[in-house]
């Protein structure tokens, strides 16, 4: 079925709608895979929820009914398909440790999770492509090296780490930015990005290093191609010949990278919001592991990967649109 | 230019070259591949490509060295006084950019205005003969062909009026009849202008149209420097000589014996276009056939059928009278040994980690069944047949020169003891004189071997040298067969007397020939 969906040329809609309407095809095509996985691997984890939510008062007739309640004496066919048909209708179920409805639990949190990776994003990307440019304009010299070795260096370390210098320099011994990043209701934007300010610097200094190298080792891979020569002989300034010849030829792996990156600014920051207290979507499913809350765990495991697939999927078009060839059609 | 000597990693690739140019002239540079040529050219704008450094020398632009003047100012004069026309239109243009912004682009950095060079390129696309001038420009590079490219790239070159234009092979990418337009197109403009240029070509005859004056180059040194008509006429050098009339190969016909290979209505297509399109043909054993034609024209997919690279969409391939499986897998040993492939870049068909041992050893071992000393012994014995050094055998492909490495890949066929040897354009990325030895070697084998060619080419003098009969194809079909005098002295298609036509001639007058042939004079003696 792949293998159709990828050969198949979609002639009346032009190369590059039938290509989108593939890879659009196929990111589905993932999601639902990823949807089936984490409902087995999930069912697969040893101990039975009622056993473990009745606790002291387990008999095995209220686990029965507990079981009966939870619909988990159906077979595990019907319960992903009851599972799937509420996701589908924006219904996540919910939540064993509290019986809220998982949407509202979830949403709060993800919002807040994307919340902070959008800051870090903004703040990320364009500072490593520039500094990617900068280096590749400048290689060799001792700017270049000093870009490569900063950006190694926190790349390096642990992000745990990170943070704990970052909290004892800026937070403790500085006292300019707070080391907890809790947010309440009713707080303004300068307020909570006051808050977020060091996980954010934390996640920067991660993904820098990553998307820099692959903006300056792809513009110098495109250095090497006959049109940059010509540019050169017609007179344009190195800053010109990076930036208008090179780069629009060079982002289709640094677009990759840079997603890539994205993704692990909402689906890797668990750590980093342990550190600091945030209370994103990455939180609540430690905490929900830790308590066997197998529906909320089940649905932040889906958002992360619909995230992941998402993002990929939106570097996939991006690429093809920086394909010249491809935007504008024989 | 005074004195220019240019470096790299140490050694020179260019010895203390002086070369002088005067207002409105234009100077031929020729030579083999490695001679210095691009390298001198690009040293007339300042510019020494990574890697090469100019070590010693002037180049000066109206008395002021170029040279001492600090990079910015260099910058200036390259695209304005000083402009490049690169080898390889397609390559040279970024694919990013339509063709008219990557023209104008030219006025923003000499701080002219952006509006007027646009509505100039418009008029030097119409003179170019560019078609729809007014919307040419909104195309990107890979929407048109590659003789459109070229002239774009010419008129990029006169954007603003250089005094200097340096035209580095830029016909050497193109088929003879595409060729002979862009000739057309660089001499009008020129000539027009009235600016001077250096135009560096390793085709004598092509250089003879257009220069007034040609250096001969050989390993970064001059040979020879002289008016055209004197050089062509009384060349002192002979390098020269050879370069002027390269010893004419004829291969005395052969008659040949039954058919060894038959090709019967075999097509290809690749999505909706048709590679080739119901093509039939039949080689005696023993004989050569040529495959004629230009770009796009099908001659490599049947090289792919023949060899069981590409399975055809309908039709037959039969070797020695039995009909051969479509696709490789199917073959059998014996049938992959007989019939073996020579390509045309010895550079991608070696693998440049082996020795050349290894390369020749590998069907010594697989198709003959030969190893150790025996492996070695025949593959001393194979270097002598192509009448190289067998101190090469321990040699990587990037320590060889072209021809020797053409010379390898040669061996490494006949090492599998084949009857039957595809060549697909295993001449074109040799210099002339390199390449009519590689020709003069495969004739040599054929006597000796009774081996039979199918051999591909556009280049209308290597037919002449080695085939016996010859098809000539367009666009996937075979427009014209016969024996080798007869298509090529008795042409009967239109499509085969355009293509001998555009083949350059050494005579300096054959350009204006032509013209005056189609502007209702007189047709040009072929």
């Amino acid at each position: 079925m792949v293998r159709e969906l990828i050969r198949r040329p979609a002639r009346p809609m032009g190369p590059l709608a039938g290509l989108v309407a593939r890879r659009l095809a196929l990111g589905l095509l993932t999601l639902f895979v990823v949807s089936v996985i984490i409902f087995l691997g999930v069912s697969l984890l040893p101990g039975d929820v009622a056993t473990e939510l009745l606790g002291q008062s387990a008999t095995p007739a209220t686990v029965a009914a507990l079981r009966h309640s939870l619909g988990l004496d159906q077979p595990l066919v019907a319960r992903y398909g009851l599972w799937l048909g509420g996701i589908l209708q924006g219904d996540f179920g919910t939540s064993l440790a509290n019986g809220r409805p998982i949407g509202h639990l979830v949403a709060a949190r993800f919002g807040n999770t994307i919340f902070l990776a959008s800051v870090a994003a903004l703040i990320s990307v364009p500072l490593s492509v520039g500094l990617g440019l900068l280096a590749a304009l400048y290689r060799g010299s001792l700017l270049d090296r000093t870009i490569n070795a900063l950006t190694l260096v926190s790349i390096s370390f642990p992000e745990f780490f990170l943070a704990y210098i970052l909290i004892v320099i800026l937070s403790m011994q500085a006292g300019l930015l707070p080391s907890l990043a809790t947010l309440n209701e009713g707080m303004g934007l300068a307020e909570q990005l006051h808050r977020i300010a060091l996980p954010a610097l934390t996640l920067t200094l991660v993904v820098i290093a990553h998307m820099m190298r692959m903006t300056r080792a792809s513009i110098l891979g495109v250095l090497a191609s006959p049109f940059i020569e010509m540019a050169r002989l017609k007179g344009a300034s190195p800053a010109r010949v990076i930036v208008r010849h090179a780069l629009p030829n060079a982002w289709s792996p640094i677009i990759n990278v840079i997603v890539l990156n994205l993704a692990y600014l909402v689906v890797g920051v668990v750590v980093v919001e342990v550190v600091f207290v945030y209370p994103g979507l990455g939180q609540l499913m430690v905490d929900s592991v830790q308590k066997r809350d197998i529906p909320v765990v089940q649905a932040c495991s889906l958002l992360f990967a619909a995230t992941f697939v998402g993002l990929n999927l939106t570097a996939d078009l991006l690429s093809m649109l920086a394909n010249p060839r491809l935007r504008h059609a024989r | 230019m005074r004195g220019l000597q240019i470096e790299a990693g140490g050694a020179a690739i260019l010895h203390r070259l002086d070369l002088t140019l005067a207002r409105g002239e234009i100077l031929g540079l020729i030579g083999e591949s490695g001679a210095g040529k691009s390298t001198a050219g690009l040293a007339a704008l300042g510019y020494a490509r990574p890697g090469t450094r100019i070590a010693a020398g002037r180049v000066e632009l109206d008395g002021e060295d170029i040279l001492a003047l600090p990079e910015a100012a260099r910058r200036r004069l390259r695209g304005a006084r000083l402009a490049y026309v690169a080898q390889s239109a397609a390559a040279a243009f970024n694919p990013a950019h339509r063709l008219i912004d990557q023209h104008a682009e030219l006025a923003v950095i000499h701080g002219r205005d952006p509006q007027s060079a646009r509505q100039d390129a418009v008029a030097l696309y119409a003179r170019l003969g560019l078609p729809d001038p007014g919307r040419f420009g909104e195309r990107s590079p890979h929407q048109v062909s590659g003789g459109q490219l070229q002239r774009a790239m010419l008129a990029m070159a006169m954007a603003c009026r250089p005094d200097v234009v340096v035209f580095d092979e830029p016909t050497t990418a193109l088929d003879v009849t595409t060729q002979l337009e862009v000739l057309i197109a660089i001499r009008d403009v020129v000539k027009a202008a009235g600016n001077a240029a250096i135009y560096i070509s390793h085709d004598l005859a092509v250089v003879a149209q257009l220069a007034d004056r040609i250096m001969v180059l050989r390993h970064g040194r001059l040979v020879e420097e002289g008016p055209t008509a004197a050089l062509l006429s009384r060349p002192r050098e002979d390098y020269t000589r050879q370069l002027i009339a390269p010893r004419r190969l004829q291969k005395p016909a052969a008659a040949g014996g039954g058919a060894v290979l038959a090709v019967s209505g075999v097509s290809v297509s690749y999505g909706t276009t048709r590679a080739l399109d119901n093509v039939s043909l039949s080689l005696p054993r023993g004989t050569t056939l040529a495959v004629v034609g230009e770009s796009g024209s099908g001659k490599s997919t049947l090289a792919r059928v023949v060899t069981g690279l590409r399975a055809p969409d309908a039709g037959t391939v039969e070797f020695d009278g039995r009909a051969l499986p479509p696709t490789l897998r199917r073959r059998s040993v014996d049938t992959l040994r007989r019939l073996q492939m020579i390509y045309q870049s010895p550079d991608s068909a070696l693998n440049p980690h082996q020795t050349v041992a290894e390369a020749i050893g590998r069907p010594l071992q697989v198709y003959v069944g030969l190893k150790g000393k025996a492996q070695r012994a025949r593959a001393v014995e194979l270097m002598r047949r192509i009448e190289l050094d067998e101190g090469l055998l321990d040699r990587l492909p990037g320590q060889l020169s072209g021809g020797q490495k053409q010379r390898v890949c040669i061996a490494r066929a006949l090492a599998a003891e084949p009857d039957f040897l595809v060549c697909d354009e295993i001449t074109s990325a040799l210099d002339p004189l390199v390449a009519g030895s590689v020709l003069e070697l495969l004739l040599r084998l054929q006597r000796e071997l009774g081996l039979s060619l199918l051999f591909i080419t556009h280049d209308i003098a290597t037919v002449g040298a080695i085939a016996d009969a010859v098809v000539v194809m367009h666009r996937g079909r075979i427009v014209e067969r016969g024996t080798r005098d007869d298509v090529l002295s008795r042409p009967q298609e239109a499509y085969t007397k355009a293509l001998l036509a555009a083949v350059p001639q050494m005579a300096p007058t054959w350009l204006d020939s032509v013209l005056a042939g189609r502007n209702g004079g007189p047709a040009p003696p072929v």
